[in-house]
């Protein structure tokens, strides 16, 4: 209880105090943000002037200069090298992604399906290098396969994650509908779940295609060394943009870091406009399964 | 859930067999099949950790513990200990957290307290992308962006205030600097922070907010009264996740810290870490007990952030839990 004398309605000044502290407060939260969206442009703003100069066709068609000084080469290997490792990922991670989403949504009894979530988010949170190390240890020759199945074991939490999201998004009633028609679970989850998910299962794994894309630690001792021509053969080891980058930016030659940056340049484009594009679809539709519901 | 409720609500027996054999085999060959693949996902993390302590193990018969606090790294002489590495991945990672947890947690009060919804969602998306700049990108503009402009400006600044304290000592103009790698891995954390910062501040029950406010608070008082600690767990598991990202991250941080031990006692100077020095020997590993000794060095990295993730993993979903649960 507190007695009717005990609060004093006085203006003390603190109000002008507690204001201005809101202020400084409010001032900092924007900075921070203002801070963090400064240093994206900064980045892509240094990688493109940077790289532009350097972005030819020959820069898209041609392989490495065999030059020693000077001579301009290009990125082909690199482009159809990280194609190469990106699908071979793919094909590994979506469908045992899918399968194991499908697993926890439709069948898993609610514990079994956390553990395999927890389970995931453990893979998720591995150091890349680590992963790498890991295939090496059972690969030791240097390959697209091998390179591959190292960037699948990263994507395949990704799509598993995101794939789940989508299929909980599923209205329970679509699945009861069925159901009530007499059709089995698995002509459910093929014709129903699935084609209604199918959007967000692509985003997803669009998204995780894009972090692959871009990963360079594990590629370090799985697919490293390699030609210097357009090569698609998966049991051999390939070039790849980031590996391109890397090894341009440490080397002494200035031309080299030039197409440093003009291999970033064109790596960043990639990387976000598919995953911005991804993102917006993903949005659009959960906003349109939000509004069946 | 809902086979349970279907398989309960029909006694056994007593309606006649009208499914297809093709059904039955088909929800069976489904159920196999997609158990399989969640299996495969457990079994990929115990074969990771299975295979990279075997890896190591020859390294670990020759070197055991002492491996984690012998100082030298001396391959001519096949002598390896990991303690400067360890030493530098903590050194980086827990700087990196020192500057991005605040600026994270700004963020993410900006994100979902302060800004307008018009600019919530552009500003959001753009921190995200951050996120997606791979990091060998980061790494190359650290080198030849970032760290010019840490030798030139940041550094002598910092040091003509602080260069009392040993840390900030030695010589700013240098390029390749523990410094410039916290600095890398900050940017490289802040969006996994913030947006999971983010997602929790907006999960604070409003009813606790508009009481605050109802009752005078400040935007500011009702953010450190409510908002913060009603979701305290659940921000330092953000920070632990940033951290997990920081202590493995290997490209970034190779490109810019020199790759050099001994570690010397200031920030201003070169040094290494464990994931930096994986990646940096990959090619150069000559003998098999360098090999092994670098898998150690992954077994070591393994483990703390294996446990690091576990443990920020096992309060975000009690938060998860909680707040889908309270909803």
């Amino acid at each position: 209880m507190i007695e009717p004398g005990a609060i004093s309605l006085r203006a003390t000044g603190r109000g002008r105090r507690r204001l201005l502290l809101n202020r400084v407060a409010e001032g900092s939260a924007v900075l921070a943000a203002v801070l963090a969206v400064a240093v994206l442009a900064v980045v892509i703003w240094s990688v493109g002037s940077r790289g532009f100069g350097a972005i030819s066709l020959d820069f898209f068609v041609k392989g490495p200069s065999s030059d020693f000084f000077g001579g301009k080469g290009g990125i082909a290997p690199a482009l159809a090298g990280s194609s190469l490792l990106v699908g071979v990922a793919t094909l590994i991670a979506l469908p045992t992604g899918v399968l194991t989403a499908i697993f926890v949504s439709e069948f898993a009894p609610g514990r079994a399906s956390q553990q395999i979530r927890l389970w995931l988010d453990v893979l998720n949170g591995f150091p890349s290098i680590v992963i790498g190390i890991f295939v090496f240890t059972f690969i030791s020759r240097q390959s697209a396969f091998a390179g591959g199945s190292a960037l699948a074991i990263i994507m395949l939490p990704l799509v598993a994650r995101s794939t789940m999201e989508v299929l909980r998004l599923v209205p329970t009633e679509l699945r009861e509908a069925s159901y009530a028609l007499g059709v089995s679970k698995w002509q459910t989850v093929i014709r129903v779940v699935l084609p209604t998910s199918f959007g967000g299962i692509l985003t997803g794994t669009t998204l995780a295609i894009a972090r692959a894309a871009g990963e360079t630690a594990p590629l370090l001792f799985t697919c490293a060394i390699a030609g210097q021509t357009v090569d698609w053969n998966p049991s051999h080891s390939v070039q790849s943009i980031p590996l391109t980058i890397f090894n341009y930016s440490e080397s002494a030659d200035p031309a080299l870091h030039e197409q440093a940056w003009a291999a970033a340049l064109v790596l960043i484009l990639l990387v976000l406009v598919t995953s911005l594009t991804a993102r917006l679809v993903l949005e659009r539709s959960r906003r349109k399964v939000g509004l069946q519901r | 859930m809902l086979a349970r409720m279907e398989a309960a609500s029909i006694p056994a027996g007593s309606l006649p067999r009208t499914r297809h054999v093709g059904d039955r085999v088909g929800d069976g060959l489904l159920y196999g099949l997609t158990a399989l693949a969640a299996i495969l996902g457990v079994l990929i993390v115990l074969a990771i950790v299975w295979r990279v302590a075997d890896g190591a193990w020859p390294a670990i018969k020759i070197f055991k513990a002492g491996f984690l606090w012998g100082n030298e790294w001396n391959v001519n002489r096949d002598e390896f200990g990991a303690r400067d590495l360890i030493i530098g991945t903590v050194v980086t990672s827990f700087g990196a957290m020192l500057l991005s947890a605040p600026l994270s947690i700004a963020i993410g009060l900006f994100l979902s307290e302060l800004a307008p919804p018009a600019v919530r969602a552009p500003v959001g998306t753009l921190i995200d992308m951050l996120a997606a700049v791979p990091s060998v990108v980061i790494g190359l503009w650290g080198i030849y962006v970032l760290a010019p402009f840490n030798a030139n400006h940041t550094a002598p600044i910092i040091q003509s205030v602080l260069g009392w304290i040993p840390i900030f000592g030695g010589d700013p103009h240098t390029e390749s600097t523990v410094f410039t790698a916290i600095v890398v891995l900050t940017i490289m954390t802040i969006p996994i922070t913030s947006s999971i910062c983010r997602e929790l501040f907006i999960g604070v029950q409003s009813e606790l907010e508009e009481g605050s406010i109802g009752l005078g608070a400040t935007r500011w008082e009702m953010v450190k009264t409510v908002v913060v600690p009603s979701v305290r767990g659940g921000i330092v598991a953000a920070i632990i996740l940033g951290l997990g990202r920081a202590l493995g991250e290997a490209i970034a941080v190779t490109q810019v810290i020199g790759n050099f031990i001994p570690l010397r006692h200031t920030l201003f100077a070169p040094g290494d870490t464990a994931a930096s020095r994986l990646a940096n020997q990959y090619q150069g590993a000559s003998t098999n007990t360098q090999i092994a000794a670098l898998i150690y060095l992954a077994l070591v990295l393994l483990v703390i952030t294996f446990f690091t993730n576990y443990a920020a993993q096992r309060v975000v979903k009690r938060f998860e839990f909680r707040r889908t649960g309270g909803a």
